[in-house]
């Protein structure tokens, strides 16, 4: 408060009629002089960059501790989903592995082999829904896309491909044994 | 940055009452539309005198000073601004407080918007905006080097009392010269039946200073 508007004393600066220094402390905490409002002192400064760095450091280490605690939960266990005979050539056959809460898609294309993805668009985890003639797996809420055969986006806004299942033909029955997570 | 020595001067014995100025403030940049200036009628059922009423932008002002959202700030420059949006919260406190009764409630913004000064014309060397358009030089934009010159007749006075509370402002109010200082009892003028031993006499008195009257 050092700055005074111009041509004015210091008895009706403050409405006391106190000088600046026996002015109560919280005057100092909120001023109304706009510079010293926005004034940052070197003390407040460090302690925002200490703290700050703090936060980024914490972040870390909880992605950290949230990718160990990830493989320390081990495989997922090996399910039947169908037998063969089940599914035509063209088919759809939805299940739920590894949970019961993850719902996914056994499809059996004309062409090529059989293949089961998790139902979730990587987008916003809306259920895909197979166009087996166009080849495709369809996200009705914004129109996103992935391609049958290998689970990769086509359209849209999903970045990265569905999850797909790993499967395993026994004899005539169909085990899903594993989940693969892909970036790409 | 506004100069230190351009200052805003308001005479009312020059105002005629045309509402040029609070047209012209609706018409600011920055005051979305809205204007920030009140045109008082002083007497109106006998006579047509007006008085254009801007932010004085005082020392020690009342509406930051009340402000309990920390809304109110005055830039480095003695201007006192408008209420932050962020902060303001409506509450009204700097209404009733402001002993000039300039701040404005905007209902519909639950927003606080008082004159200021143009800040963005003013801190560019234009002057504010009810300054360039008054056609009587009521509200009047200069140095007093200027306005001694121009209006010899008139004294430029800054220093109010409200009951206890001694206020000066940036803003300088024109009265003739050599004229009586004024002491204005508020509540005797409000109700007429109110005895008048009943009335604390220094709490609601407003008096205009004269330099010459300080100790």
């Amino acid at each position: 408060m050092k700055n005074n508007a111009p041509g004015v004393e210091t008895s009706t600066r403050f409405p006391n009629g106190r000088p600046e220094n026996e002015q109560p402390p919280w005057r100092h905490d909120f001023p109304i002089d706009w510079p010293e409002d926005s004034y940052v002192a070197r003390r407040d400064y460090a302690k925002f960059l200490v703290l700050t760095s703090l936060a980024f450091f914490v972040g870390q280490l909880s992605i950290g501790l949230q990718s160990l605690w990830r493989r320390s939960r081990g495989k997922p266990p090996i399910q039947k989903v169908a037998q063969f005979a089940q599914i035509p050539v063209g088919g759809v056959f939805p299940f739920n592995y590894p949970g019961r809460h993850d719902p996914c898609l056994l499809l059996r294309p004309a062409e090529g082999p059989l293949v089961a993805y998790s139902q979730k668009c990587t987008h916003l985890s809306c259920a895909v829904v197979p166009r087996m003639e166009q080849g495709e797996l369809h996200c009705p809420c914004h129109v996103g896309s992935f391609d049958l055969a290998n689970g990769r986006p086509l359209a849209g806004p999903p970045r990265r491909p569905l999850p797909r299942v790993v499967l395993e033909i026994r004899g005539n029955v169909i085990y899903a044994t594993g989940v693969e997570e892909r970036t790409t | 940055m506004v100069p230190d020595n351009h200052l805003f001067f308001i005479d009312p014995n020059r105002c005629i009452g045309c509402q040029a100025c609070v047209h012209a403030c609706s018409e600011c940049d920055t005051h979305k539309g809205h204007s920030m200036i009140h045109l008082e009628y002083v007497d109106r059922p006998h006579s047509v005198q007006t008085i254009p009423v801007v932010c004085m932008h005082c020392n020690s002002p009342t509406c930051a000073e009340v402000c309990p959202a920390d809304a109110i700030k005055r830039t480095g420059d003695g201007v006192v601004q408008s209420a932050r949006k962020p902060r303001c919260i409506a509450c009204n406190n700097c209404v009733l407080a402001c002993p000039f009764g300039v701040p404005k409630m905007n209902v519909g913004f639950e927003l606080m918007m008082k004159c200021d000064m143009c800040y963005d014309r003013t801190s560019s060397g234009l002057k504010p905006m009810c300054a360039t358009v008054c056609p009587s030089g009521a509200l009047a934009f200069g140095t007093v080097e200027q306005f001694e010159h121009e209006r010899p007749r008139s004294e430029p006075l800054n220093r109010f009392r409200f009951g206890q509370q001694e206020v000066t402002t940036r803003v300088r109010m024109m009265v003739p010269r050599g004229g009586q200082v004024e002491h204005l009892d508020v509540t005797s003028l409000m109700d007429d039946s109110t005895p008048s031993h009943c009335i604390p006499t220094d709490a609601l008195v407003a008096t205009l200073y004269r330099d010459e009257d300080e100790s």
